[in-house]
């Protein structure tokens, strides 16, 4: 624990600095991009992050305000088998994604070039370009902003896990005993209410970037407008010869992960499962709605043929 | 009643029942009421399929009242009058089409509404919907 203090407190003092200027000229693009109206991306660069968890630290810190305040004891509910989901004694667990943990580095040990090397890869929430946690949300606690950053409302949530289970990546969390709910009918609907990383929108909304890009001393991470982070992540990739993650998986999302391993072989040795989530690729969740919303436009149109059809066809028999 | 008549009954009671219970299933309720444990009734915990099913049973009931509003027009029936309770059920079901478009239209990408619209949608639709429930899901004009 010591030598890891040691480690973090040496690059931050030695990188500071760099990541300054970087994190300065990200807040410029993003801003840019923000008045424009355009959706801001990042671009993680998986070769370069060591697994020093600042990134980890510094989201905690900045968004410790955010984090659930629960009341307990938890009202009963009903029927009996609904369980409560409390994290609120485990707020320092930093090895998944939790309600007081948004972000969390994952490892993976894979053969490159005949070497065993660990790859270190930070995971939170993708930020998806049509998310399906906020267009399937039934209450519209999940939202997504001008700027392609989705967020619960933790003030109107009602924890029914909705957005956690058609999330491709399962990433919301939930912590009961908190929220809305406790105010309409605690014991019969709701759960509390769900957490995930929120991009640090209030901190871009003032100018700066996310805590975990300002706090990471190797620059693993480039925020700007989502064009010019793809073009980025692209040109990162053909220069180490590897691949790109988020750019197509759920219909594309904000997130650019490049690494110069195949994400399936990633996925294949990284640990997953509940707040782990996989790398595997994604088809769009909200795809099949999208076909039947076009096909909802014929429905009109055939009401009026039938209709016609119809008066023609009675018409006829009249004459 | 004529065949035409029974037909678009018999439509309109399946196609209200499964939007209404699709609709329903939008909200996390039937896993945890164990409604969903029921054999046969898994579906109803499947949100992408209660999704795409709430879509399909919309687009049949858009052109149902398609269907209906033009055909009323061009084959009147003589000393035909539509009541108040008529009136009432399509201005309900007609609150939501529209609510239900504007949601569609929400979920498809780039399309962000204001959390305020979100909600606002949200609770219309399912206001009109329970308003509609009170009535019986009878086309009673067709009762003539």
């Amino acid at each position: 624990m010591g030598h890891a203090i040691t480690r973090r407190s040496f690059l931050k003092g030695t990188l500071t600095a760099a990541g300054s200027i970087a994190a300065t000229s990200s807040v410029a693009r993003a801003a840019t991009a923000m008045e424009k109206g355009e959706a801001i991306a990042t671009l993680i660069d998986i070769s370069k992050c060591v697994g020093c968890e600042e990134c980890v630290h510094a989201c905690k810190e900045a968004n410790a305000d955010k984090y659930p305040k629960p009341q307990k004891p938890f009202p009963k509910m009903y029927p009996k088998g609904v369980k409560a989901e409390d994290w609120s004694d485990k707020t320092d667990v930093i090895d998944r994604l939790t309600p007081y943990n948004w972000l969390y580095i994952q490892s993976a040990t894979v053969d490159m070039n005949g070497e065993q090397k660990e790859l270190t890869i930070p995971r939170r929430c993708m930020h998806c370009t049509n998310p399906p946690c906020v267009k399937l949300c039934p209450w519209g606690s999940a939202i997504q902003l001008d700027n392609g950053i989705s967020r619960i409302d933790a003030d109107i949530c009602l924890g029914g896990a909705k957005c956690q289970t058609v999330c491709p990546w399962l990433i919301p969390q939930r912590q009961t005993g908190v929220g809305l709910y406790l105010d309409i009918l605690p014991a019969f609907a709701g759960n509390g209410v769900m957490y995930k990383c929120d991009r640090c929108y209030n901190r871009i909304a003032e100018g700066k970037v996310p805590a975990c890009i300002e706090a990471c001393p190797e620059n693993v991470q480039t925020i700007g407008p989502r064009d010019e982070i793809l073009k980025q992540a692209h040109e990162l990739a053909a220069s180490m010869n590897g691949y790109i993650y988020g750019e197509n998986e759920n219909g594309g999302t904000n997130t650019f992960y490049v690494s110069p391993v195949p994400f399936d072989k990633l996925n294949s040795v990284i640990e997953k499962g509940k707040g782990k989530p996989h790398l595997a690729a994604v088809s769009e969740s909200m795809g099949t709605g999208d076909k039947l919303a076009m096909a909802m436009l014929i429905a009109p149109v055939a009401g009026v043929v039938g209709a016609a059809a119809r008066f023609y066809s009675m018409s006829k028999k009249e004459s | 009643m004529r065949l035409n008549e029974k037909i678009i009954r018999y439509i309109y009671i399946i196609t209200f029942t499964f939007l209404t219970l699709t609709g329903f299933a939008q909200m996390p309720i039937f896993k945890r009421y164990h409604i969903a444990d029921i054999p046969g009734l898994g579906w109803l915990a499947q949100f992408y399929i209660t999704h795409a099913m709430h879509y399909i049973f919309a687009a049949i009931l858009i052109g149902l009242s398609t269907y209906i509003c033009v055909d009323y027009i061009l084959n009147k029936p003589k000393g035909y009058k539509i009541t108040s309770r008529v009136y009432a059920k399509s201005i309900i079901i007609l609150g939501l089409i529209i609510t239900g478009g504007l949601m569609v239209f929400k979920n498809l990408s780039g399309t962000p509404y204001s959390p305020f619209m979100i909600s606002l949608l949200d609770l219309s639709h399912l206001t009109l919907c329970m308003a509609l429930l009170f009535y019986t899901p009878e086309l009673q004009h067709y009762n003539s």
